[in-house]
């Protein structure tokens, strides 16, 4: 029943683990939100691999439908990150998240 | 397995590129190639439909929003003033997180194998990639998805809506700006009618 995987779980894990400390590091070092979005939707991959790595391990669809729901997340994400991006370069003139600080306290 | 190495370089080098350029156009070139090479590793895990359904949303919709916007916000305008780096603040903070994370999950891993499992999780048999009825098929996945997922799936189109609602309201100002207008005018207009009839 369990059909042996030609490379071992471990790797694509590590794989993922990789990409998504890349998304990290893009988050935290860069400041241009649309870049800062791309490095999440680049978290949101990586997750998405482990998921289906994971589900093709335990032969169980579980883990392929999750990561459909993600990609399904991941767009909302994206639409509406892209609206607020919108909405303060048109307010500020420029993107740079240092400097929205409308909602500073 | 040469296979896997050559997707895993290039799918470290593609997100490295993706984080590292300084316009976000080149980005999201390096976000495309990232995507497919991510879908072609999802082809060697079984999943057909994923496959599909990342070069469609992920390298089709999604990066086409990046485009667009992208295009909207630099039309007219210089290139993006990034100011100055702020790398040399944020780098140990940084790379302390990254290799925190990066350090447990090694150390999760190298506890133990993480291949095993009850046999009894199996959805269906494993098979090859394209044929029906097997593993990772769309037909596996789509009676998956209908039957004893359906409650996530009909929260998803919730979801979807509630982003719809959020985008409209919130970059959909110029679109009902008329009509706020139109309103504002009106009420003016009826209230100097009150005012002239008091007279």
């Amino acid at each position: 029943m369990n059909a042996p995987m030609d490379v071992d779980v471990s790797y694509y894990i590590v794989l993922s683990t990789v990409i998504f400390f890349i998304g990290v590091g893009g988050v935290i070092l860069r400041r241009n939100p649309l870049i800062m979005l791309m490095a999440i939707e680049l978290m949101f991959n990586a997750a998405n691999l482990a998921l289906i790595a994971f589900a093709r391990v335990w032969i169980n669809n579980a883990g392929q439908i999750f990561a459909f729901l993600v990609i399904t997340v991941a767009a909302s994400e994206a639409a509406i990150g892209l609206a607020i991006v919108v909405v303060v370069f048109r307010r500020a003139k420029n993107v740079d998240v240092d400097e929205v600080a409308g909602l500073r306290g | 397995m040469t296979f896997f190495w050559v997707l895993a370089i290039a799918l470290i080098a593609t997100a490295v590129f993706t984080v590292t350029q300084r316009s976000p156009v080149h980005s999201v070139v390096g976000l495309l190639a990232n995507f497919v090479v991510l879908a072609t590793l999802y082809l060697t895990l079984n999943a057909e439909f994923i496959f599909v359904m990342q070069i469609i949303v992920y390298a089709g919709a999604i990066l086409v929003l990046f485009v667009f916007v992208i295009s909207l916000l630099s039309a007219g305008t210089g290139p993006f003033s990034e100011g100055p780096n702020r790398m040399p603040r944020a780098l140990v903070p940084a790379a302390l997180v990254a290799l925190t994370g990066f350090g447990f999950l090694i150390y999760g891993l190298a506890r133990g194998p993480l291949g095993i499992l009850p046999p009894h999780v199996a959805t269906s048999h494993p098979g090859e990639v394209g044929q029906s009825g097997v593993f990772g098929s769309v037909a596996d996945f789509g009676v998956a998805l209908f039957s004893t997922h359906l409650l996530p799936f009909e929260i998803t189109a919730f979801i979807l809506m509630v982003a719809v609602i959020g985008v409209v309201v919130l970059a959909g100002d110029a679109a009902l700006a008329p009509t706020r207008g139109h309103h504002v005018r009106r009420r003016t207009q009826e209230r100097e009618a009150i005012v002239k009839a008091e007279r």
